[in-house]
């Protein structure tokens, strides 16, 4: 290859790749914002930026930022999953069941992770092999796996004994080299990889290519009805991950828990910059999402605001959010 | 031995064919012209081609060997690719991954960034198309350029047979050119070349070999040089004149003649470059051209579907308000979509709401649905236009297609506008249902009503229309009396090359 060619390619890269920086640049803009208008709120702008209050909302945001790493892939792919919070509870179920009939903290978590995993499964079949369209199907997985958790559960909490589980989503980790929970790196560092697979592994463009144009794909070859079973179960995987942080938190299994939290996912994703089109989004952008959506409950806490205040702002939030993409989409057009 | 071997194939849709019959023969290396009107067939055989859907019987081979493609990806593998008229590009993926999509170079799944961007930057200059930018958004180039990315992608998949269908539609001359010289280097490759399109000079410019379809048979094959383009039009147009009486007899209106639509330097952007027309009062007049030449756009220009500049004036008085349907419809003007399904009509809805559609005032008070007026109103035009099996409760997704759309038809009586713009008033259905939409047709415009109505039907352009226009490229022809016009001189017309084409 010429030095020529690879001069030329560079400088064509410049103004497609200035673009997509100017889409993260959005929601990373409204993080700041929310930040600093808090600070300025504040009494005491120290606190707010504390060392240990950033450990409190990093915490908080752990079950928000997995589930949201495993939707960004199902809505870019122009698909929706609703039984998010449902696939938590049953994963934190079965995880304090697995703790409580003596097995290991990794088998536990991997049980954890496995049931989320075959519920995105179900969930990719009835969606490609019975039609089913993906709102309705995970619609109903929803009361499936809510279901199953109460059933498992004997309706009641599971209290399983203490394991170094219950350390994965402190707000406080026990070690202070950490910094910050574990299950914060483990969703850091589970946010990079699978942005690094949705940009550079076939996997990755193919799952953009069916979000974008369908029958394109298709035509082009692509096993489409494969694909979307692959995506739903990853997706569910993520989920059992989130209900495994869950479970942490609470340092018990609850079939009650985590009502709605698919809500907080999706609008993680789309003040991220996710479109429910399909075709556009981005694992980073989903994260930042999600530290909005913290930074916003934590502030209000904070300022000793009712809970009906975050309501309304997070709702508006998300509505100015995605009214702000269409508008810049349409203005670089 | 022939690369592509075709006998009697056949394909049915429903009680319509739309094969019936077609023998064809491909060359290593051949640019062969397929060539036909309007819904002879010509898009169903390059699908059938490139495995969107089987074939009912007949006999294809490739290489000698027996052809089944289980799907498109299956041709692809084959060899065979099909480049669709409307393009099939994913908008948000770039340049370069769309070439390569479905084919990534990869190592264990991670993509190879630069063998991507490397075939795609090797095929572009191949095009001499290096302005376009491989790592840009497929959705963000120009319609020409996304061509050339979907001409790209079939090379990339290392094709031997290519079928375009219409694929200078949307090129500027100088990507035509280009285009051109590309199916020239193909052909030294020994890929053959399936290319449909309706433009003679451009078909004589770049193919050997041609087969003309008429109503879904192959019905003449040879060399380009031995035929005039009159023989080929000849082929293309030559059916026997469906008995005349079926679009009812042409009375010497007694409507006096009254301008009620005056259309000057009408444009709308893409699609429609100049049309200028007047309509007069108990006339029917025809656009003919090929579809997609901008007939349907004009009309929903005029119906404010679409935006537009020109002046457009109603019984004398032009036009200045925003236009939108709501306004049109208010205007008395009625309108009518070739697409029954999807802009047409409610399939889910009974009959009695889709007939009374355009305006509930006629039969409700206060806000309230007068039920039983509006069953009876339905009734009424239920009878009159003969729509079968149909009570008014009934959802319209359960009738024909030919009651379909003389629901979608009905509206317009139940609406009762002055002038009715009709794109495609009988595409599609039986004879029968064509004969009870020509009567009431005619009815209207013997009321003293004023119809523009396109179609791509010869027979009945020229069967019930007083005047006839064609649209070719954008632009409308002069509209002459309809004895002045024969199907030759109206498919010689719809194909010229409009003297503003060098311009773009």
């Amino acid at each position: 290859m010429s030095a020529g060619w690879t001069a030329k390619t560079t400088a064509m890269f410049s103004s497609p790749a200035r673009r997509r920086w100017l889409d993260l640049f959005g929601p990373f803009i409204g993080l700041v914002a929310v930040i600093a208008v808090f600070v300025m709120l504040s009494e005491s702008p120290g606190q707010f930026l504390s060392p240990a209050n950033l450990r409190i909302v990093f915490a908080q945001t752990v079950i928000v930022a997995i589930g949201a790493i495993g939707m960004t892939v199902i809505i870019i792919s122009a698909g929706i999953d609703l039984s998010v919070g449902a696939i938590i509870a049953l994963s934190s179920v079965i995880t304090a069941l697995a703790l409580q009939h003596g097995w290991s903290a990794i088998s536990a978590i991997l049980a954890g992770v496995f049931v989320g995993g075959i519920v995105g499964l179900v969930n990719g079949l009835a969606i490609t092999q019975l039609g089913v369209v993906p709102f309705i199907a995970t619609l109903g997985t929803l009361g499936i796996a809510r279901g199953l958790a109460k059933y498992f559960a004997n309706q009641q909490t599971v209290n399983p004994p203490a394991t170094w589980i219950n350390e994965l989503a402190v707000s406080f980790p026990e070690k202070p080299w950490m910094l910050v929970a574990p299950g914060v790196w483990i969703a850091a560092a589970l946010a990079v990889i699978t942005g690094i697979v949705l940009k550079r592994t076939v996997f990755g463009r193919h799952v953009f290519a069916i979000g974008s144009n369908e029958t394109a794909a298709k035509a082009c070859g692509i096993r489409v009805d494969r694909l979307k079973v692959w995506i739903y179960s990853l997706g569910g995987l993520f989920f059992g991950l989130a209900g495994v942080m869950q479970m942490s938190r609470l340092r018990q299994g609850d079939p009650t828990v985590a009502v709605g939290v698919e809500l907080d996912v999706i609008a993680a994703v789309v003040i991220g910059g996710g479109s429910l089109n399909g075709g556009e989004g981005s694992v980073l952008g989903a994260m930042i999402g999600a530290l909005i959506m913290a930074f916003l409950r934590n502030g209000c806490v904070q300022m000793g605001w009712a809970n009906y205040v975050q309501e309304i702002m997070i709702g508006a939030i998300i509505v100015l959010a995605v009214a702000l993409d269409r508008y810049r989409s349409k203005a670089l057009a | 031995m022939p690369l592509l071997e075709l006998q009697g194939v056949k394909k049915n849709f429903g009680a319509t064919a739309a094969l019936a019959g077609v023998d064809l023969e491909i060359a290593p290396g051949e640019v062969h012209a397929l060539i036909g009107e309007n819904g002879a067939g010509k898009s169903t055989l390059l699908n059938i081609l490139s495995g969107a859907f089987p074939p009912d019987s007949g006999e294809l081979r490739l290489d000698g060997q027996i052809y089944f493609p289980r799907g498109p990806a299956d041709a692809r593998v084959q060899g065979i690719v099909h480049i669709h008229q409307e393009l099939s590009l994913c908008p948000h993926l770039s340049v370069a991954e769309n070439i390569s999509l479905g084919l990534e170079p990869n190592h264990f799944g991670m993509i190879d960034r630069d063998a991507v961007l490397r075939r795609a930057h090797d095929l572009l200059e191949d095009f001499g198309c290096t302005h376009i930018n491989v790592d840009a958004m497929a959705g963000s180039l120009s319609m020409p350029d996304q061509q050339v990315v979907e001409i790209c992608r079939a090379l990339a998949s290392r094709s031997r047979i290519i079928l375009m269908d219409e694929p200078t539609s949307s090129l500027t001359r100088h990507s035509v050119e280009q285009l051109f010289r590309l199916i020239g280097r193909l052909r030294e490759q020994g890929i053959a070349i399936i290319y449909i399109s309706h433009f003679l000079e451009e078909v004589r410019e770049v193919t050997d070999r041609f087969t003309v379809l008429r109503d879904g048979k192959s019905v003449a094959t040879g060399k380009l040089t031995d035929v005039t383009d009159d023989q080929l039009i000849a082929h293309m147009v030559g059916r026997e004149g469906e008995g005349a009486d079926l679009f009812g007899e042409r009375r010497s209106s007694n409507v006096p003649k009254e301008l009620v639509l005056q259309v000057r330097g009408l444009t709308s952007p893409p699609k429609v470059r100049s049309a200028s027309f007047d309509l007069y009062r108990g006339e029917i007049l025809g656009v003919g051209g090929l579809v997609g030449s901008g007939r349907t756009e004009l009309i929903r220009a005029l119906f404010g579907l679409a935006p537009s500049s020109g002046e457009v004036s109603l019984r004398a008085e032009i036009l200045k308000r925003r236009s939108t349907p709501a306004n049109r419809i208010r205007s008395g003007v009625g309108y009518l979509s070739e697409d029954r399904k999807h802009e047409g009509l409610y399939l889910q809805l009974p009959v009695a709401d889709n007939l009374t559609a355009t305006g509930m005032q006629g039969i409700s008070h206060a806000g309230w649905i007068d039920l039983p007026k509006q069953n009876a109103v339905s009734e009424q035009i239920i009878s009159m236009l003969n729509i079968r099996s149909a009570r008014p409760a009934a959802p319209v997704a359960r009738l024909s297609g030919g009651n379909q759309q003389k629901v979608a038809f009905g509206r317009l009586l139940y609406q009762g506008p002055d002038i009715l713009l009709l794109d495609e008033p009988t595409r599609g259905i039986d004879i029968r249902s064509k004969a009870d939409i020509y009567r009431e047709v005619r009815r209207l415009a013997d009321a003293g009503r004023a119809i523009l109505m396109v179609s791509s039907y010869l027979p009945e352009l020229l069967g019930i229309c007083d005047r006839v226009a064609v649209m070719a490229r954008g632009v409308l022809s002069p509209a002459r009396n309809v004895s002045e016009w024969t199907p030759q001189s109206i498919m010689q017309t719809a194909i010229s090359e409009s003297p503003s084409m060098e311009a773009r």
